[in-house]
């Protein structure tokens, strides 16, 4: 006797796992740009980091009497994507706060993989931004760690704070050779992955092309330099990796398009007009909420309803 | 053409060179009297009466249903509820081959000057039923209704579903029947327009049906259609579309939009039953995959698979799947002794490389099964809706327009079984009606 299963016999080799452990993949670059730029201390950021989202995990896994899943990557992932937002210097302690967040909070209780609402990484920024301000914005000069540790301001911060220093260039922005979150310097290492994401068809180009020609065009606009925008702050991060998470993006391109333009306009507005030099974070979260809603407004048309005038859609 | 789909490897050179082989007659025949959508046939032999090849042992049993024949000479052993591909039951007449296969003899006609209303009423004695894997009565989809109007005849060509190459054959080998039965069912149906739609992995069967079509005189234009290779480019409403650019309204059917769609197969056992008065009981089909040899077999309906995987040489260890029909919407069958009906496109033993794991794992909303819906739904919200027992949302997302096509399990990342999910929310959905 054989066991009955269900249609379809054959299947796609694609899986969760492949998928957030590709994401990993494409998170490579920029984390060793950063040990590059900030050393020893980013590394041990994204190690803790990692460690207390896995840890978190299997914890919440257990108490929910739920089936482990930490070797599908998404916790791993989420590891790093904290890290990478997090300012070099920040105490451990506070990192590994930040993973149960992340895992814990914004993760498990909303059910797990798949039912978070919000990105989970962002939303353990947030909290740590509003609960530790200082640490949060204390920035080392890349390179100090081969002299004494300098503290500096991102180019957002000099920028609109006026806060001391100097704005790099645009190579040097280009590289990664400026102050800033961990894994959120180099354009050209964030944008490596990013091919490798896009190739991979794991995103598509809706989310982060519509993001970036958002905030560039709204900078240009404005008389602000478009390049710059683009590349002072955490926008390539946030445009490749973060606003195109699948649980908290929405479904279709169409709806991906509207939430993209959603987080340029916010991200514009807070650079422009808000308390924080950078938008990126809360615009992300903000558009997270608005998922579900954009998904049903932007269902794609059934096959069949062309031509009739019945069977309309009411949900 | 469509949106959505899919590219599937093809796995066809299996099996695509070989020739269509007769299998033997089966020394036990186990004929369902259900093979078909609609009304099972009702019984008209019993226990201990002998029957000849060709006899009718089941009547239609109303109007969407269909007669039985039998497809041995011997004798009736018994009725007994048997089991069919995909888990049901259906009242079986199990026959004895007498070793004889003396047939009932066909009356030759010529249908040239052969009145609609003959035609179909031959087919329907015929019992002929869609081969392509729906069953659904022949003569029914002949019959246009008050009404409505057929304006062109599709002859469906595609075999869409990796490893089949049973209709590849059948068209290879016989496309001169195969034309005659398309332009019988154009006369059936008064219709002057007709196309033969398939994909471009079959070119060699446009170039042979080219050169025939050159040759002959006939008033009905026939058009050779070679679309893309893109699952399931053979269903009936993306057949449709892809050649006519129409869409079948949601919860309409084919001839809403002026088209009849019939499968190789069964345009060919038209042709048998009008031509050569033969009613269907034996069709092709390929057996392949884990297999010593791949086939392409012509097989006596009611022959059990089981004798068909031993003469092919099956690899029947239990953690293979035998599958009944394609890969994609195919049944995986629990016994080997299950017969072959009139729906039975192939058998195959998949290997397990291909098949999908055992674990199932949440959504996380990746979207791929909306990229490739061919239908344009919505598989990841309405899996969702359908796990909460949400019948009402499925309902409004238009689950009752899921074709069943498998593409959206098979490209889920999760492994979720969507399909099966679907279809339990539209039964659900129908007792809710019935009961209202």
């Amino acid at each position: 006797m054989n066991e009955i299963k269900w249609a379809p016999h054959i299947h796609s080799s694609e899986t969760t796992a492949k998928i957030m452990w590709s994401v990993v993949v494409a998170l490579l670059p920029a984390l060793a740009g950063s040990i590059y730029f900030f050393g020893a201390a980013a590394l041990k950021v994204v190690l803790v980091s990692i460690g207390s989202c896995t840890i978190s995990e299997t914890i919440s896994q257990i108490i929910f009497g739920k089936k482990i899943r930490v070797k599908d990557g998404s916790a791993v992932v989420t590891g790093i994507l904290l890290a990478f937002v997090l300012p070099p210097g920040i105490p451990l302690w506070m990192v590994a706060v930040g993973g149960f967040i992340a895992i814990f909070l914004a993760k498990e209780l909303f059910g797990g993989i798949g039912f978070n609402i919000f990105n989970p990484a962002l939303i353990a920024r947030a909290v740590l931004t509003v609960s530790f301000p200082l640490e949060m914005t204390q920035f080392t000069a890349p390179f100090s760690y081969r002299f004494d540790a300098v503290t500096t301001a991102t180019p957002l911060g000099i920028l609109k704070e006026g806060l001391n220093g100097q704005i790099p260039s645009m190579m040097n922005m280009f590289l990664g050779n400026r102050a800033g979150c961990i894994g959120e310097t180099s354009t050209l290492l964030l944008l490596t992955g990013s091919i490798f994401l896009l190739l991979r068809r794991i995103i598509t180009w809706h989310i982060p092309i519509t993001y970036i020609l958002t905030v560039a065009f709204l900078s240009f606009v404005s008389g602000h330099n478009p390049l710059f925008q683009i590349m002072a702050g955490g926008l390539i991060l946030g445009a490749f990796f973060m606003a195109t998470d699948y649980t908290t993006s929405p479904l279709t391109g169409k709806g991906k398009i509207i939430f993209a333009l959603g987080c340029g306009i916010i991200t514009f507005l807070i650079r422009e007009k808000g308390g924080y030099p950078e938008g990126v974070m809360f615009s992300i979260i903000f558009m997270n909420m608005f998922v579900p809603l954009i998904d049903k407004y932007t269902l794609p048309k059934k096959f069949g309803l062309l031509r009739t005038r019945h069977n309309k859609l009411s949900l | 053409m469509f949106e959505g789909g899919l590219k599937l490897i093809g796995f066809k050179e299996l099996s695509k060179e070989k020739r269509i082989e007769d299998f033997p007659a089966p020394q036990q025949a186990v004929i369902p009297l259900s093979q078909h959508t609609g009304i099972p046939a009702k019984p008209v032999v019993k226990k201990g009466d002998k029957v000849l090849k060709r006899q009718v042992i089941g009547e239609a049993g109303g109007f969407i249903s269909s007669p039985v024949h039998s497809s041995i000479s011997g004798t009736v052993k018994g009725l007994e509820n048997r089991l069919l591909p995909g888990g049901k039951t259906s009242l079986s007449v199990i026959i004895e081959n007498d070793g004889n296969d003396t047939a009932v003899e066909g009356v030759q006609n010529d249908w040239k000057n052969m009145e609609p209303g003959k035609i179909i009423s031959l087919v329907q004695q015929a019992g002929i039923v869609g081969m392509g894997g729906a069953a659904f009565p022949s003569f029914v989809k002949l019959s246009i209704p008050k009404g409505k109007k057929a304006e062109c005849v599709i002859l469906n060509g595609c075999e869409c579903e990796p490893f089949l190459t049973a209709d590849y054959r059948v068209m290879k080998e016989h496309y001169a029947e195969v034309i005659e039965g398309l332009l019988i069912v154009c006369r059936a149906l008064s219709v002057k327009q007709s196309y033969i739609g398939i994909e471009s992995n079959k070119k060699d069967i446009a170039v042979l049906v080219k050169k025939f079509l050159e040759n002959l005189q006939t008033s009905v234009s026939i058009e050779v259609r070679i679309l893309p290779e893109k699952y399931p480019q053979g269903s009936e409403k993306h057949l449709i579309k892809s050649i006519t650019g129409k869409e079948v309204p949601s919860g309409g059917l084919p001839v809403d939009v002026g088209c009849v769609v019939f499968n190789v197969q069964t345009v060919l056992a038209i042709r048998d039953a009008v031509c050569r008065g033969i009613p269907l009981t034996e069709r092709v089909l390929t057996v392949t995959g884990l297999v010593k040899t791949t086939k392409n077999l012509r097989v006596r309906i009611g022959t059990p698979i089981s004798d068909i995987l031993a003469y092919c040489g099956a690899d029947l260890r239990p953690e293979l799947k035998i599958v009944i029909g394609g890969p994609m919407m195919g049944v995986n069958i629990a016994s080997p002794e299950i017969p072959v009906i009139k729906s039975t496109t192939g058998i195959i033993i998949i290997p397990e490389e291909i098949t999908p794991g055992d674990e199932i794992q949440p959504c996380i909303r990746c979207g791929k099964c909306i990229e490739v819906c061919p239908m344009k739904l919505v598989p990841a919200e309405l899996g969702r809706y359908a796990e909460a027992k949400n019948w009402d949302m499925c309902r409004n997302l238009g689950v009752a327009d899921c074709i069943e096509c498998g593409c959206c399990s098979y490209v889920c990342p999760a492994k979720r079984p969507l399909v099966e999910l679907f279809k339990w929310a539209k039964s659900e959905i129908n007792k809710e009606g019935k009961s209202k």
